[in-house]
């Protein structure tokens, strides 16, 4: 159980305030190993039953897992109930299942899509991160068959289904060195599966449907085992069983310090549709997923569940910082409309989406205001007519464009009389306050042959 | 071994309920839960989240031509349009007044007072009249809308800082719901339920509009602070305990995914399925982050989000 700074410091530290640690007081570094931010060890005078204690408080509630060698990805690692509380560290891999009933040029077909898939957003490139291959046909020689077609073709992480011990032991035979996720070991075949997973040092998913206790049951037997990587499958499938599930799952680690593993789900088998095969995976990416393993793969559903994926991961103590640079919004011309704002994401989607609705293409000067807003960064001196004109010099806007207009936030009104100073040949144009306002604005005041 | 003890949040607060329509106005009532989103077993849920659906005053022509087509003819007029809407399974109409903005048509009180009453009359449905963003003009149709509506519990939109005093005051002269809009912060929210409150509204005459951003578009900032709301307003902080709506139509058909048809990625699929999923997938994280009213476009968006609803209010 999470332990509040206080009781650190009343409990296990020396009290002496040496400084050793590096912080002022044994009070200050109390606090700060309450929040995970510091290493215990740092304290050179702690006891023997402190230590252990403290670095179990040190350790993520929910074990940090990583699947895959070649393009591993790490699941787990969560601190939080809600995003705002700190944030969301390690983004659910999100994979697709393969059943080894299909033929192989569907195998490839697939792989091939997944593993090429790639959409950008703000700068970024975003993908899927691996398979499922599911020994459907219960025969072990085309289970095999298939795990050795997916890895001729792909590097990425396996998720290798199987709850026949035989057969698994076959495919980790060819596979292991991939490391990759075992699933899974169930009431009939735990033993088993966890040799192999102790073996092969691969992680080890654990399926207890029918209740948290049975599932919590076969974790221990596992843990006692001595493994240590574990994935869980509570075998909750619909959107309210999941929802329940997952919450309580992450409570119970982060509150109690039970059943602290990332948690694999599979929308498709919770859904009628793959349309809400999607959402449920929405639902599970906000919602304490640690792998989504999806039934279907279509560009135009996944690239929203990768999205969303990006917005709920993105750390809300630190905002996505646009890169700044002239952007361009539409295909605009030389004679479009130029705007300039600051870097913080939210302030520069809110006005490129509105002039994306505005039906006027057009430059947008996005500044460097370190991630601040536009109001924010003028009170802190870093959305200035100094800065405005650095950025229109560091990214040439003038051979961009053939006219001298620029279009200023509305509550940096205020900067008008200095830009005009220091941009004698420019027209400075006062803006909006709000985005929303801005395709108005260029309908009353844009005029290409006179700017 | 010992059993499983499950962690249960203890909460102290409630969502306000709050009804809609009334005298003659089919009534639903929205809010009142005590726990978060759909998680039946800390507190009760009494009402299933809501989902509304958009009808414009005039016919909008910036709507990508399959929103068009899903509704046809119907666009042309408010009233046949919200019959659609209730044949489609609407819990609420929402009418803006788009036409009253200075861009659109710069309408007034008179035209307002029309579109009003035509969908007044043409279903029984509650109402939302929400008003074209622009405060003056928002003054004007708004109080128009209230007195047309008289009696009726109708929900009025938006209610900013700057036009606290005569949205409130049209809601007590005429009995209706005032839609409280602020930019994403948690405190301004707040503070602009305390200002209503402290002119005379009741806090159950109050909904929250901590306005939406689109999936991609600034979502997790609005998650965040539904989140945080609801989470103050079940720890017992009373001006963050009004129930909330979510204007995501009007935000994801703005958006490049939802309306561009070509000269997109491949990566993008299918504009259609894309689309669609684009309002769905935003409606369903919002619900999930306390959203109790949804307002909607697309008609399949609006079966699939309901759906959804439906499965999460079954206790498990």
């Amino acid at each position: 159980m999470a332990l509040t700074g206080i009781e650190i410091y009343k409990n296990y530290l020396p009290k002496t305030n040496c400084r050793e640690c590096g912080f002022p007081t044994c009070l200050a570094f109390a606090i700060k190993l309450a929040q995970r931010e510091v290493d215990p060890s740092l304290c050179p005078y702690l006891s023997e039953e402190a230590r252990q204690a403290l670095e179990a408080q040190a350790r993520p509630p929910i074990r940090l897992i990583t699947i895959g060698s070649e393009r591993p990805i790490e699941v787990g690692g969560e601190v939080v109930m809600f995003r705002h509380e700190k944030t969301f560290y390690h983004q659910p891999g999100i994979m697709v299942r393969i059943r080894d009933t299909e033929p192989p040029e569907t195998v490839l077909g697939i792989i091939d899509q997944v593993a090429n898939y790639s959409v950008e957003r703000v700068g970024l490139e975003l993908g899927l991160d691996g398979f499922a291959i599911e020994n459907t046909s219960g025969d072990s020689t085309t289970f095999i068959r298939c795990i050795e077609l997916a890895r001729s073709k792909t590097d990425m992480p396996l998720v290798i289904m199987s709850n026949n011990p035989t057969a698994m032991n076959k495919a980790l035979e060819v596979a292991s060195q991939g490391r990759p996720l075992i699933y899974a070991a169930t009431r009939d075949n735990l033993d088993d599966m966890v040799g192999l997973s102790l073996n092969y040092h691969c992680p080890l998913a654990v399926y207890g449907p029918g209740g948290l206790e049975g599932l919590s049951e076969l974790v221990e037997r596992a843990t006692g085992a001595g493994v240590e990587d574990i994935v869980l499958d509570p075998g909750a499938r619909g959107f309210a069983e999941s929802l329940t599930t997952l919450t309580q799952l992450r409570r119970l680690a982060l509150k109690r310090n039970l059943l602290g593993y990332p948690i694999i789900t599979f929308p498709g088998e919770g859904s009628e549709t793959i349309e809400e095969e999607a959402l449920l995976a929405g639902q599970q990416v906000a919602r304490y997923a640690g792998i989504i393993v999806l039934d279907h793969f279509s560009p135009a559903l996944v690239y929203p569940l990768l999205t969303l994926r990006l917005n709920i991961y993105t750390d809300p103590q630190r905002p996505i910082q646009m890169t700044p640079g002239l952007y361009t919004i539409g295909s605009p011309r030389q004679d479009s409309p130029l705007c300039v704002t600051t870097n913080f994401s939210l302030t520069y989607f809110s006005i490129a989406g509105e002039l994306e609705s505005s039906g006027f293409p057009s430059w947008l000067l996005v500044c460097d205001t370190e991630g601040l807003s536009v109001l924010t960064s003028w009170a802190a001196g870093k959305f200035d007519a100094e800065k405005i004109v650095k950025m229109l010099k560091e990214f040439s806007v003038s051979s961009s464009i053939s006219h001298r207009s620029l279009i200023i936030p509305g509550h940096v009104a205020v900067l008008r009389g200095e830009l005009e100073e220091e941009l004698p040949d420019w027209r400075i144009m006062v803006g909006p306050r709000e985005a929303v306002d801005i395709g108005g604005y260029l309908k009353r005041n844009w005029r290409g042959d006179l700017s | 071994m010992p059993p499983l003890e499950i962690p249960r949040e203890k909460w102290i607060g409630r969502v306000n309920e709050v009804t809609l329509g009334g005298n003659g106005r089919r009534e639903i009532k929205i809010g009142g839960e005590s726990t978060l989103p759909f998680l039946h077993f800390d507190g009760s849920i009494p009402n299933r989240p809501v989902v509304a659906i958009e009808v414009q005053d005039r016919e909008p022509l910036d709507w990508p031509p399959h929103l068009v087509s899903a509704w046809g003819e119907a666009l042309r007029h408010p009233q046949t349009w919200a019959k659609k809407a209730v044949e489609f399974g609407a819990d609420i109409i929402v009418l803006r007044l788009r036409s009253a903005h200075p861009e659109e048509g710069d309408t007034g009180a008179s035209e307002a007072r029309e579109s009003v009453d035509r969908v007044l009359s043409a279903v029984d449905l509650p109402i939302i009249v929400l008003g074209p963003e622009v405060t003056e003009k928002d003054n004007e149709v708004l109080v128009a809308a209230a007195e047309v509506a008289r009696g009726q519990r109708i929900g009025l939109g938006n209610c900013v800082e700057k036009n606290y005093r005569t949205i409130a005051a049209s809601c007590m002269a005429n009995g209706h719901i005032a839609i409280a809009s602020t930019p994403i912060e948690i405190n301004i929210a707040k503070q602009l339920n305390i200002l209503l409150c402290d002119i005379g509204l009741k806090p159950d005459t109050i909904i929250m509009d901590p306005t939406t951003g689109a999936l991609g578009y600034g979502i997790e900032y609005t998650c965040s602070v539904m989140e945080r709301l609801r989470l103050a307003a079940l720890g017992g902080e009373s001006m963050t305990a009004m129930p909330m709506l979510s204007d995501v139509g009007n935000e994801v058909w703005r958006q490049k995914e939802a309306r561009f048809t070509e000269g997109v990625p491949p990566s993008w699929g299918d504009h259609l399925e894309r689309s669609i999923i684009w309002e769905e997938m935003t409606a369903t994280t919002l619900l999930g982050a306390g959203a109790d009213i949804v307002v909607l476009r697309h008609p399949r968006s609006v079966e699939i989000v309901k759906g959804t609803i439906e499965k999460l209010m079954v206790r498990v």
